[in-house]
């Protein structure tokens, strides 16, 4: 494999990193002093459903705020499809791109209705004279209904976001991100503050997700049953940086892995 | 169908046509038709009254589009009717020509007294009624466009950007007060005469000049409600609610608040170009940031994020100043603020908001009965 070697070098926009969809090399965020990431590396394959667990603190969200746009890294690469460089890009370009992302906290849009909070996360060019000039078109208003029918919400689609449950919020926003139809999906902690049956739907619609090999998927979370669900690669990141990658039972018998959890 | 205006639309219709006939017919009808003995008589003067109010209107709705739906608290509308007013103010001191004091043909009375001998290049072109109009939106517009691109893309906001915009305005009042600046200094431009040969003394063109405000108001209350109902409008109001969600969508932040505020500077300079014929005078004290605090007091009062509440705020504070200044002069400062106090702490959603409120519950009531 040519991985040693891409790890090593470092590398400006536009090389090719044969590939892979996300490709983030030796990343180091600072924030006064304290080092959130610590050179992190991480690649993407195309497809692939990718969890992250790592105790508080690791740098998770951080390294979703790298990707998004949202922090700018002090060194190192992220790019983004095998060559575009994402940390000169802004939020709106990198979103358009196809990088999707849902919070660890729900954000939905509180004085909207649950439709409207969809329709405007469909896909569709969103520049401002465009977006003054919209008008939802049959086969867009299918998308919506046939998401509203994917989380549930069909008999709240008037219903202000403000007014529903935290699990509705945390569904309706895995709902706008299906309307971005994006490439590469980000999900902080998607089950947080979900009930057990809630938790396994959720489930249940990221392996449906992971069936199309459109998708790319990373998953932050801490609830380790929903992880073992997922059955994917696990990434454990321990104070910025990358600890251990493999299976969930190869990370949960590696002994650095143990110590940093347990604290021994 | 889904749209969150469909259930209103007959109402709004109903009241957007009964307020047009209130300001449009009734008012200048009880004018001219009802006798001056009769107490239904409406005086001029109440006319031209009106008529400022329906321009506070105006730039109430401006300011609202961008407040009251974008989340973005200007407080340096005021610049921008001022703008709006000087350059109106501009075509009409070239259409005084030589019945000024000094009979210059070329020259306004006060550049004759600052001894100035030519027009300054500025002042090319606004003897033209057209070219004027034009100036009266794009100098507002251009201003906001460029102040904007360069708040916006920086992502000053909230507070910050309200202190910038203070802080325009009265850096516009500071230079207009020069006479150097060459807009008549401390006096501003005042002395009209007439307005595409209309004399502005005559109480048929005061009524006149009424008469288009209203229906300018119209006009904006349509393009605000189609900007407001637009996808681009629910874009506006997440923005409000949850800014930088919205960029994770994909949507420029900066693009959607650069197009409310250059919209509404165009709306405020309108609203400033009305004006000024009707009250005879503008000068560099309308670019004193305590105005602009005022029509955001306005809009507070009236009911923000709301189409109708910028005109109800902009009717019921100014009316309340018309009636107090007269009455005890000294009390009106403390009355606004106290006004400003009642409806942060106990109308969030101003006059309109509480009507709306008392409403539903009145609904309720009878459901239960």
């Amino acid at each position: 494999m040519t991985d040693d070697i891409l790890m090593d070098e470092p590398r400006g926009p536009g090389m090719a990193t044969p590939g892979s969809i996300l490709y983030v090399d030796s990343v180091t965020v600072s924030f006064d002093g304290f080092r959130a990431l610590n050179e992190l590396s991480l690649i993407i394959e195309p497809g692939e459903l990718r969890t992250i667990i790592g105790p508080n603190g690791a740098g998770k969200t951080t390294m979703m705020d790298v990707i998004t746009g949202k922090t700018r890294p002090d060194q190192g690469d992220v790019l983004f499809d095998g060559g575009v460089d994402l940390t000169r890009l802004t939020e709106d370009q990198i979103a358009n791109l196809g990088i999707g992302r849902k919070f660890q906290k729900p954000t939905v849009f509180e004085h909207l209705s649950v439709f409207e909070n969809l329709e405007l996360a469909l896909k569709c060019k969103r520049d401002t004279l465009t977006t003054l000039l919209f008008r939802l078109n049959g086969e867009q208003r299918d998308r919506i209904d046939q998401v509203l029918g994917t989380i549930g919400l069909q008999d709240k689609v008037r219903m202000q976001a403000g007014a529903l449950s935290h699990g509705q919020k945390q569904w309706l926003e895995i709902g706008m991100l299906l309307m971005q139809d994006q490439r590469l999906l980000l999900l902080d902690e998607p089950v947080a503050g979900m009930t057990d049956a809630e938790t396994e739907a959720t489930a249940a619609l990221i392996l449906e997700l992971h069936k199309d090999p459109h998708h790319s998927l990373v998953v932050v979370e801490h609830d380790m049953e929903f992880v073992r669900a997922l059955g994917a690669r696990v990434t454990v990141l321990h104070e910025g940086s990358v600890l251990a990658e493999g299976s969930l039972d190869a990370v949960q018998a590696n002994a650095k892995v143990v110590e940093v959890y347990l604290g021994r | 169908m889904h749209s969150i205006l469909n259930p209103a639309r007959r109402g709004f219709w109903f009241g957007f046509i009964g307020l047009g006939a209130l300001f449009l017919l009734v008012i200048p009808g009880l004018n001219l038709l009802v006798p001056v003995e009769s107490a239904l008589h409406v005086p001029n003067y109440m006319v031209t009254l009106i008529g400022k109010y329906l321009c506070y209107a105006i730039l109430a709705m401006a300011m609202n589009l961008v407040w009251g739906y974008c989340g973005v608290l200007s407080l340096g509308h005021g610049a921008f009717f001022a703008l709006g007013g000087y350059a109106m103010g501009m075509y009409m001191m070239r259409a005084i020509g030589t019945r000024g004091s000094y009979g210059n043909a070329e020259l306004p009375d006060f550049m004759v007294f600052l001894n100035w001998k030519e027009l300054p290049w500025f002042w090319y072109g606004f003897d033209n009624f057209a070219f004027a109009l034009l100036m009266v939106m794009l100098i507002p517009g251009v201003l906001a466009f460029i102040f904007g691109w360069l708040a916006f893309r920086s992502r000053i906001n909230g507070v910050y950007l309200s202190i910038v915009t203070q802080a325009m305005t009265y850096a516009l009042m500071l230079a207009f007060f020069r006479n150097e600046m060459g807009f008549g200094g401390n006096n501003g431009l005042t002395d009209f005469k007439d307005i595409l040969g209309f004399d502005l003394s005559q109480s048929s063109t005061k009524l006149g000049l009424y008469w288009l405000t209203a229906l300018l108001l119209g006009a904006t209350f349509l393009v605000v409600r189609f900007i407001a109902a637009s996808k681009l409008g629910r874009v506006m109001m997440a923005v409000r609610d949850a800014e930088s969600r919205v960029r994770f969508l994909g949507y420029s932040v900066t693009g959607v608040k650069l197009f409310a505020f250059t919209v509404s500077a165009v709306l405020a300079g309108i609203a400033g170009a009305l004006y000024v014929p009707q009250v005879g005078i503008i000068n560099p004290s309308e670019f004193s940031p305590a105005n602009s605090i005022e029509i955001a007091i306005w809009v507070a009062v009236g009911g923000r994020g709301t189409l109708l509440g910028p005109v109800v705020g902009a009717f019921a504070v100014n009316g309340a100043k018309t009636w107090l200044t007269g009455a005890a002069p000294e009390l009106w400062l403390f009355a606004l603020g106290a006004l400003f106090i009642i409806v942060t702490l106990a109308l969030p959603k101003g006059l309109v908001g509480l009507w709306a409120d008392l409403r539903a519950r009145t609904a309720k009531e009878n459901a239960h009965d």
